[in-house]
């Protein structure tokens, strides 16, 4: 594993102001070296092996059960949350291990930011605040015209700016599902992420959410690395550089059989599984 | 959608409508038909989502009166229909005959049962809660002061910081604190607690005497002899029964929070007081507010404990820290012997006026917490 | 389609199970450790020079409360030059949060432990043999019993909960599974009834009971006014139980034919049957504790009487109340023994509900498998 220097980064954990989160910072580079995960006794996943590279969309395919929304959750330390829940390998981030110390976790999350399946605003905030609710939680102070340029420009990335700029001030909820998720990547991207997880972040969504968001996708993936659990395969294939395809057969932990990119994994697979489940054969 | 094997016409035409915009019922009932006792199916089957509610209730006032009932189940409902007409009866009565007695003593009282504040309805005299109410109220409001902060930690604590382990344990001696008799309270309180707390009202009145609440009048001096049997002393014994009462309900409301949301400010980079602070305490304000009100309630009418500690006095002053003090409760638990039937009257009417402000308080309490967006669900 | 997996693969996977090592994950950082260790060293010198030096007070607990101050101030000011303002408040809110936890499980502990340490030198068996009789409140304290007071509390408690228990589980059963014009002003009244004071339930038995209908103070008054206080809190909770009953489960037999008798008795309360216990046995705990409307209404004795229709009974809580206010040690000495024997009694309740809480609808007693066993069902 190379090593980089991470006094930059160090730099932006330390400071507690928004100025620290440079708009033109660079994305950063995921691997995942041999994770095993548990439920409790029950191995889910083993000898993960897999390197997101920096700048790009990587899509996690596979059908249901078989590991990839609890591989993307150890990327950014959310399976620890699950009680019971333990894993092994080794996760670095730029070759910083995200696991081992290094960065305390909530850094590590802020970082590696995430979008859940379903839209999970908060309820009790306006959308304006909704954007800024990673600012508040991880202290970054900003002055007020900072504040109005992040809204702006955070919405405008996540497509949403033209929407609601009219209704800031009203509750996240108020807006329909697609939009909700919408403000929940803005809100994401507010912090200024090197990485962006996203669950299945369409699937509860209607086709032209579904596009807008899609766009959003490639647009960030300039500066913020991509890693996307899908089930819709047209998806992976609209919106990903590179495809890990994982597989469970029963009562065995998932595995990835294939990976790399999008275009050789959909076209000319190495593995017939691969083949047969790109071609929609199972899963 | 909807499946009926040889169904009435009238009853799929009452049916089709209701069903129609909600495929979430699964809704089984033996029906008969208006011509006679056949047995129908009326299956409404759809993808698995959560029970909706509001059109189970519509499916059952439409079914119900046609379900087929054997000679078993006309017993049936009958036992249980007349067990709840004693009830109700039953409840019926205490209220009723609390409200007509209390009613003998507040006519000859009038107006002056809220602005007396001596009680000697016997010896012809005045009688009012002018001065009782007061303490009463005092000695809920100290105990909540000491319950609400104590029982908020308690419930974040159980439900968000404590180890699994622990969280067991802790939960199972929060439940016994709330069995323990009050009674045992009063009798710790007394033995124990005060002479040690007395120190510490001796120290506020010392360095905090300037709040009205806690100066103590100086022709005395602040000898520690002054402090017992008073209404801080009761209010901080009487926080002990109501602080199992709030964490009970906040626990509860906190248990709650969406674990979407609970990830959602994970996910941003948040400490677990973040997410307390965004997610959890926003979700179990309705909680919060209720549990500390039914708390109240259950304050406003601890007898016992209260009984054992005051000192009995029927003047109304803002210190809480010297000696002398009073609770509604209090006052019919030491009055009800030496009373006639009169004086009785006279304390049904306090006892009433009691039972009525527990009954605002109570339902204050409900209101708030099912009104909110955590209580739909919760039980209080 | 069905997959199968390379059996080469599957094997290297069983063998790595146990030399994979999971990764540990802290809860607390070691920074904050070593922050936390720091702070607590230097606050208890801190307090120490402060509390013994420099004010003219002692004690342990304002040392406590002095030392817990400057250990916040001190950790608090550390995470927060090291670690940042979110930290801070985290690890602030995490100190207080553990001690408002901690300080509401003290006083249980401290409550329990004095009325042992009070009550467990004087307690005999005689205590659960023999009453107040031939005892003076010069008497030592060893002499005579409660006998008198627990037969008085088992008898009230034992009648009002049969009148209760039934009559609050039917209506329970008729709000949630009959339903009827009733239920909602039922529910309401029931709400209502459950906030009424307990002295003032008391109060009720002895206006109405004993003063308007010309009864004696009896064991069985008492019965009634626990009664009316347990009325209304079996049903309340009897109902919350039935409602977490599964509505697919009564829909389930009904459409297997099931009539609504067999529905209820076969299905529902069955389904219930543990919380139903559960909820009765920590009603009668709190029953069983009740001590104001006793006052009002048993008449309180110092010898046996086990009737509870005739005559002036005593009951356990009303014992210690009484005894309790004397001036003589003894007496005082045997109201404490009174005290820790109704201590016991809630707590033995309290654990076996507990007990009985812990067990699942799906766990089929021993003596019922037997009895599966012999007709050969399992």
């Amino acid at each position: 594993m190379t090593s980089i220097d991470t006094t930059s980064s160090d730099r932006t954990t330390m400071s507690s102001d928004i100025s620290s989160l440079d708009p033109g910072h660079k994305a950063s580079g995921l691997t995942a070296s041999n994770v095993a995960c548990w439920f409790g006794t029950k191995k889910v996943l083993e000898g993960v092996n897999l390197d997101m590279a920096p700048g790009q969309v990587t899509a996690l395919i596979g059908p249901s059960g078989c590991g990839k929304s609890t591989f993307l959750r150890t990327l950014n330390r959310m399976h620890e949350l699950v009680p019971s829940a333990t894993l092994a390998g080794e996760i670095l981030i730029d070759g910083v291990d995200i696991y081992r110390g290094a960065i305390p976790v909530t850094d590590v999350r802020r970082r590696i930011g995430m979008v859940f399946q379903k839209p999970n605003p908060f309820p009790a905030m306006t959308v304006a605040e909704n954007v800024l609710a990673g600012l508040k939680l991880s202290g970054l102070k900003s002055t007020r015209s900072e504040r109005d340029d992040l809204i702006e420009s955070c919405l405008t990335k996540a497509g949403l700016w033209n929407e609601v700029k009219n209704r800031l001030g009203d509750p996240g909820r108020a807006l329909s599902g697609g939009q909700q998720q919408r403000l929940c990547i803005a809100r994401s991207l507010a912090v200024s992420p090197q990485v962006l997880l996203m669950d299945e972040p369409c699937s509860a969504l209607d086709p032209t959410s579904t596009r807008r968001i899609e766009q959003t996708i490639s647009e960030i993936s300039e500066t913020i690395t991509v890693v996307i659990v899908t089930h819709n395969m047209q998806q992976a294939q609209r919106v990903s550089h590179r495809c890990a395809f994982f597989l469970a057969a029963e009562n065995e932990p998932g595995r990835i059989i294939e990976e790399g990119p999008t275009k050789a994994i959909f076209s000319n697979p190495h593995d017939p599984r691969t083949n047969d489940y790109v071609n929609g054969r199972f899963g | 959608m909807l499946t009926l094997e040889g169904a009435e016409p009238f009853i799929y035409r009452t049916h089709g409508a209701l069903v129609a915009n909600s495929p979430s019922v699964h809704y089984c009932a033996n029906l008969m038909s208006a011509r006679g006792p056949r047995k129908y199916v009326v299956s409404v089957v759809g993808q698995s989502a959560p029970s909706d509610l509001a059109h189970r209730s519509v499916l059952d006032e439409v079914v119900h009166p046609v379900v087929r009932r054997s000679g078993v189940d006309r017993i049936f409902r009958s036992v249980a229909t007349s067990s709840a007409v004693i009830t109700f009866i039953l409840m019926g009565l205490i209220g009723g005959f609390l409200l007509v007695k209390g009613y003998d003593a507040l006519k000859v009282a009038g107006w002056g049962f809220l602005t007396d504040s001596e009680w000697a309805p016997d010896q012809g005299g005045k009688f009012g809660i002018a001065a009782i109410l007061p303490f009463t109220i005092q000695i809920a409001v100290v105990a909540l002061f000491i319950a609400v902060p104590v029982a908020l930690s308690t419930a974040l604590f159980i439900t968000e910081y404590a180890p699994r382990k622990m969280r067991r344990l802790l939960t199972a001696m929060i439940d016994l604190l709330a069995a323990v008799p009050s009674l045992i309270y009063g009798l710790w309180g007394l033995f124990f607690l005060q002479p040690r707390l007395i120190t510490l009202s001796k120290w506020m009145a010392d360095h905090l005497g300037w709040i009205p609440f806690f100066h103590v009048d100086d022709q005395y001096g602040t000898s520690l002899g002054i402090f017992p049997s008073s209404t801080f002393v009761s209010g901080v014994i009487v926080s002990l029964m109501v602080i199992p009462i709030c964490t009970a309900v906040m626990r509860e409301v906190f248990s709650q929070a969406p674990p979407g949301e609970r990830e959602g400010a994970m996910a941003l980079g948040g400490t677990r007081w973040g997410v307390v602070r965004d997610v959890v305490l926003p979700f179990g304000r309705g909680g919060i507010i209720g549990g500390s009100m039914l708390g109240l309630g259950r304050a406003l009418g601890e007898t016992i404990a209260v009984t054992l500690i005051i000192s009995p006095a029927f003047t109304a002053k803002w210190s809480i820290l010297d000696q002398g003090s009073n609770s509604i409760a209090a006052l019919i638990a030491l009055k009800f012997s030496e009373s006639s039937t009169f004086g009785i009257s006279a304390l049904m009417a306090a006892g009433l006026a009691l039972f009525i402000i527990t009954l605002l308080v109570n339902a204050a309490a409900s209101t708030v917490v099912s009104n909110s967006r955590s209580g739909s669900s919760t039980e209080i | 389609m069905t997959m199968t997996l390379n059996t080469t693969l599957d094997d290297s996977g069983e063998d790595k199970i146990d030399t994979e090592e999971r990764i540990k994950i802290r809860d607390i950082e070691i920074v904050d450790v070593i922050v936390m260790t720091g702070s607590a060293i230097s606050a208890l010198a801190l307090s120490y020079f402060f509390f013994q030096i420099l004010l003219p007070v002692s004690g342990a607990l304002g040392f406590l409360v002095c030392w817990y101050v400057f250990f916040n101030i001190i950790s608090t000011v550390a995470i927060w030059e090291l670690r940042g303002a979110v930290k801070a408040k985290d690890h602030l809110a995490r100190t207080f949060i553990w001690t408002g936890g901690m300080i509401a499980v003290v006083p249980l502990i401290l409550v329990l432990g004095y009325v042992i340490s009070k009550g467990y030198h004087s307690l005999r068996p005689q205590f659960f043999t023999q009453d107040q009789k031939f005892v003076g409140a010069l008497s030592d304290a060893t002499e005579g019993g409660g006998a008198h007071a627990i037969i008085g509390t088992l008898e009230q408690v034992g009648i009002a909960s049969l009148i209760s228990v039934p009559l609050g589980i039917t209506t329970a059963v008729y709000l949630n599974e009959v339903k009827g014009r009733l239920t909602k002003p039922l529910r309401m009244i029931i709400d209502a009834m459950s906030a009424v004071p307990s002295i003032v339930a008391g109060l009720f038995i002895y206006a109405a009971w004993i003063l308007a209908l010309g009864n004696q103070q009896t064991g069985l008054a008492g019965s009634l006014a626990l009664a009316v206080l347990f009325l209304p809190t079996v049903t309340r909770t009897s109902e919350v139980v039935l409602r977490l009953v599964p509505g697919g489960l009564r829909e389930a037999s009904l459409a297997l034919g099931g009539t609504e008798w067999r529905t209820t008795s076969r299905v529902v309360l069955p389904t219930a049957k543990s919380g139903l216990v559960t909820a009765v046995i920590l009603g009668v705990a709190r029953v069983i504790g009740e001590t104001a409307p006793l006052i009002l209404t048993v008449g309180g004795a110092f010898v046996m009487n086990a009737n509870p229709l005739s005559g002036k009974q005593d009951a356990l809580p009303y014992f210690v109340f009484r005894l309790i206010r004397f001036p003589q040690e003894a007496q005082v000495q045997r109201a404490w023994t009174g005290a820790l024997v109704l201590v016991i009694l809630v707590l033995v309740l309290f654990v076996i509900a507990r007990a009985i809480g812990g067990r699942g609808p799906d766990n089929i007693s021993r003596l019922k498998k037997r009895r599966l066993k012999r007709k050969g069902l399992a």
